[in-house]
């Protein structure tokens, strides 16, 4: 490649320590259009790659003819799945996903040819020559038709005391959750470039470098460490950049034409190019005694995975194993069951498998607290699991569990002022639409749990190298590592904890790419955890080295403080410049979290989860029942985060998913009709404005978890799943509807549907 | 065609510009400014907000042709102090209103056009200003606070405790509770 190099992020980072809420080291760059993300790289020669996708949800695919599209002056390549020169399928847990249509479409979306040109119009309208013999077939769109019909993928029973076990006090209910988008605004895009030995350069927006590479190698059919990647900025990720998108093909094309090739998503194909959150419907049956003990708990959760596998597996075990929530129960029956359909793939989303389940349990406490004639806090409260608890699973919580401190927290909150005459803080907005006297006010509460880092027996690791060194006379730590910085604000954290175990001022953090080990995928809510827990032992090693260069002894506890070593009296025993004088000091460590254990396939035991998080919200709402219109007031949010490590952050991940939270309850739904998507776009598909969300009070908890680096527990996750529930409780109270479906649309509440 | 404009105060001339290319496309490819961002291509999303004349403008539905003769400015010509940075900006990352920072190019361009406007805006107006701007990230409280952060700056006179009324300025959570295990 000739031109300048590639832009690709690196940041250096200023500031303190662990719990302290340094500036971002990328933000500089980010509010001045600087930063440089997978959508804005740019090479010498570069080409534009485009996608052809299949129209329909299934069909036989009898020919594809791209002579016409390639005979377009300005296109360089067409390529199909026979173009595909290693394995012709990927995917994260099981292979059956096409790199490129093989003999048939599964969904609408699906990936048939690829293109690539120099102009991206040349390359749309290329694209549209190509030819596609469709024998159309009908459909599976219905997960209940897939399950009687065999397309199961996976089936997860959790059994634990009496089957047969029975109570004064029987709720049942049957809940439905629609399919949620990820919907981050940065659209999938990335920079294929060919290496000079036959292998590529990606630079590309991930979750998860290492997955990508093992899948876009294999297809490739090269040797892994001839496919090198790089992270180029992400414009938010939300478990839809844990599948592959854009990397083959663009590496496909760029391998084939010898030239860069970057493709860019529109927002229209960005909502078939990645995966969703999987709708589902949940059948319950609680029972509990008079005095409001739960006795038992039966669950049937059914969640469309779509066309293809993708996490499927793994979400279906978090529904099950969480399906009861953060609530003691002595007998528990659960199944939860994961189909194939020609509906849009369905995997990771934030909450990933505890959303769906939390909306149908937490639904139950309040058809319980009705029932009991209990307030719905107090009922939470009497079942609420504790650390000590017993899961449905099995396993016992053997870390702080606050749930009913948290469901406190937020109940103790000063409720917000009623209702005022301006119409912007009411549920018909500058339209005028809504009187006060129309309003109705409702609250609600919820409280979820959520599993930390990879479960089930998973190898997790992640690696660091760190390297402290003299740069310029100054002491310096470089942290690299391959973890995605997804705007979570992973690389504050980085360099916040070099700082903490170095005692360094000066701490750069390298952009992350595939010359270090995985650090497994920014999901889960793992990569403070796991990522922070290696640079942490990196940093430790570091040390190590460090103190073997003192002369004498080595005495028992030092510590590292302002470019000084000290002992434990705070006695100085060397500058860390002196000590650096022999050169510098790298160390790369693989750390893991403790071991996990499979769910039993029978009976669903087994200490399946490393660390669980526990929150809890409270939603107070104004509803418009003639219009069906919702205005949310107030959202008050309490978790636990065992340990703030950057405790802006902290705040950014519960206010952010919390709202996503809201888009679920009130708005997020992509409409899959016949198995086609019909608002594939933002006019079409809303998420949260700023006029959607309310004022957002937020306690935040730390009760360390004994197991976990700073006792730190995972955070992006826990805000997401018990919002929907809480706002949906809310709407109930103001209204006295049943309301077993989110989003709730305005047709729930006129009674119009 | 050939368009010619004048981009954050320089004269700029696009070549072989296709009729059907936005400014949005001609400021990002071909004048090498990729501040603005494209995640929509509808104007929903406000992620690609410049000014064309002094209006704040979605350039991902301005055909590039509308801005021959024009004066465009974009979030990298927004006049800044000596760290490189106008007040706005220095709020946005002070307040901790960047994540993720796809949708904050667009953002910073329309707080800018807002407290030109509006120096001393209250929080229903700030909201009405920014709801033809998505954010995935923040949930937009950050954002709020950032607002309130660089009306203050902007020479507004109240203090930071009645501006920075939610924390967001040392962005420790408030009420946070530590306790040992």
């Amino acid at each position: 490649m000739t031109g300048p190099p590639v832009v690709v992020p690196t940041v250096g980072a200023t500031g303190g320590g662990i719990g302290s809420s340094p500036v971002r080291p990328d933000g500089t760059l980010k509010v001045r259009g600087e930063f440089a993300f997978s959508s804005d790289l740019w090479a010498e020669h570069m080409l534009c790659g485009v996608t052809l996708r299949s129209p329909y949800p299934a069909a036989r695919i009898d020919g594809i003819d791209g002579t016409a599209a390639l005979a377009v002056p300005g296109v360089y390549a067409v390529l199909t799945a026979a173009d595909v020169p290693g394995d012709r399928y990927y995917g994260l847990e099981v292979a059956d996903q096409p790199v490129l249509a093989i003999d048939e479409v599964r969904y609408q979306g699906e990936p048939v040819a690829v293109l690539a040109a120099d102009h991206p119009e040349t390359a749309r309208r290329a694209a549209t020559l190509i030819r596609v013999d469709y024998a159309v077939r009908p459909p599976v769109t219905d997960p209940e038709a897939a399950l009687a019909a065999g397309r199961l993928v996976r089936h997860v029973p959790i059994r634990r005391g009496d089957p047969d076990a029975t109570a004064e006090v029987v709720v049942t209910g049957e809940y439905q959750v629609g399919m949620q988008d990820q919907a981050f605004l940065g659209p999938e895009s990335g920079l294929a470039v060919p290496a000079p030995d036959g292998g590529v350069e990606l630079y590309v927006a991930t979750q998860w470098l290492h997955a990508d590479q093992r899948q876009v190698a294999a297809a490739l059919g090269l040797p892994v460490d001839l496919v090198r990647l790089t992270l180029a900025g992400v414009g938010g990720a939300f478990g839809a950049r844990e599948d592959l998108s854009m990397q083959v093909h663009a590496s496909l094309l760029a391998l084939r034409t010898g030239r860069p090739v970057r493709m860019v998503y529109g927002r229209e194909e960005s909502f078939v190019g990645h995966v969703h959150r999987h709708p589902a419907t949940l059948r319950y049956e609680h029972g509990a005694t008079r005095d409001g003990r739960l006795v038992y708990v039966r669950a049937r959760i059914l969640l469309d995975g779509g066309a293809y596998t993708s996490t499927t597996p793994a979400v279906v075990a978090n529904a099950a194993s969480l399906g009861v929530g953060p609530y003691q129960v002595p007998n528990v029956t659960v199944d939860a069951y994961g189909v194939h359909t020609n509906n849009p793939p369905c995997g990771a989303m934030r909450g990933f498998g505890a959303v769906q389940a939390c909306f149908g349990y937490e639904s139950q406490l309040d058809r319980l607290a009705e029932a009991l004639g209990l307030d719905p806090v107090e009922l939470r409260v009497r079942n609420a699991m504790t650390e000590g608890s017993v899961l449905p699973t099995g396993q016992r919580v053997d870390g702080p569990a606050p749930v009913a401190r948290l469901l406190g927290l937020v109940r103790d909150r000063p409720p917000p002022p009623p209702a005022g005459p301006d119409p912007r803080e009411l549920p018909g907005g500058t339209g005028g639409t809504t009187t006060v006297d129309q309003v109705r006010r409702g609250v609600g509460y919820a409280v979820g749990i959520k599993n930390v880092c990879f479960s089930e027996g998973f190898d997790d690791s992640a690696a660091a190298r760190v390297r402290l060194e003299l740069l310029g006379g100054e002491p310096t730590v470089l942290v690299h590592t391959a973890a995605a910085e997804v705007g979570q604000g992973l690389v504050t954290v980085q360099a916040q904890i070099a700082r903490t175990e170095l005692g360094v001022e000066r701490v750069v953090v390298a952009t992350a790419d595939t010359t270090v080990g995985s650090a497994g995928s920014s999901s889960a809510s793992r990569q403070t955890y796991m990522t922070g827990g290696a640079v942490r032992e990196a940093c430790r090693a570091v040390r190590a080295r460090l103190l073997a260069r003192l002369p004498g002894p080595v005495p028992e506890r030092t510590d590292l403080v302002g470019g000084q070593l000290r002992d434990h009296a705070g006695q100085v025993l060397a500058s860390l410049v002196d000590l650096l004088d022999a050169g510098p000091v790298e160390e790369t460590v693989t750390w893991r979290h403790r071991p996990t254990r499979p769910l039993d396939p029978v009976t669903g035991q087994g200490d399946a989860h490393v660390q669980y998080a526990f929150a809890a919200h409270r939603a107070t709402v104004d509803v418009d029942l003639e219009l069906g219109l919702v205005r949310v007031v107030e959202i008050a949010t309490a978790q636990d985060v065992g340990r703030a490590v950057n405790p802006r952050a902290v705040r950014g991940q519960i206010h952010g998913g919390t709202t996503q939270g809201l888009g679920l309850a009130l708005m997020e739904e992509l409409r899959v009709v016949d198995g086609v998507i019909r608002n594939g776009s933002f006019t079409d598909y809303l998420i949260p404005t700023i006029l959607d969300v309310p004022p957002m009070v937020v306690d935040v908890l730390e009760l360390a978890d004994p197991h976990a680096p700073y006792g730190l527990r995972g955070v992006g996750e826990p805000p997401t799943i018990s919002a929907t529930p809480a706002i949906v409780a809310a709407i109930r109270d103001a209204t006295g509807l049943p309301l077993t479906q989110v989003p709730v649309r305005p047709e729930h509440l006129t009674g119009t549907c | 065609m050939r368009i010619s404009c004048v981009v954050n105060g320089e004269p700029r001339r696009a070549d072989d510009v296709w009729a059907g290319e936005s400014l949005l496309y001609v400021l990002r490819e071909r004048l090498g400014l990729p501040g603005a961002k494209n995640a929509c291509e509808q104007g929903e999303c406000g992620s690609c907000t410049v000014y064309l004349d002094g209006r704040p403008v979605c350039a991902c539905l301005v055909p590039a042709g509308q801005a021959q003769g024009r004066e465009v400015v974009t979030v990298e010509g927004l006049p800044v102090g000596a760290d490189g940075l106008h007040p706005v900006q220095r709020a946005f990352v002070a307040a901790g209103a960047v994540q993720c920072g796809f949708c904050t190019p667009g953002l910073v361009v329309a707080v800018h056009d807002l407290l030109e406007r509006h120096p001393d805006p209250t929080d229903p107006e700030i909201r009405e200003a920014l709801a033809g701007n998505l954010c995935r990230c923040t949930g937009y409280e950050a954002i709020l606070a950032a607002v309130r952060l660089a009306a203050l700056r902007d020479g507004g006179d109240d203090g930071p405790e009645g501006r920075l009324r939610d924390g967001g300025d040392d962005g420790r959570p408030d009420q946070g509770r530590r306790e040992g295990p």
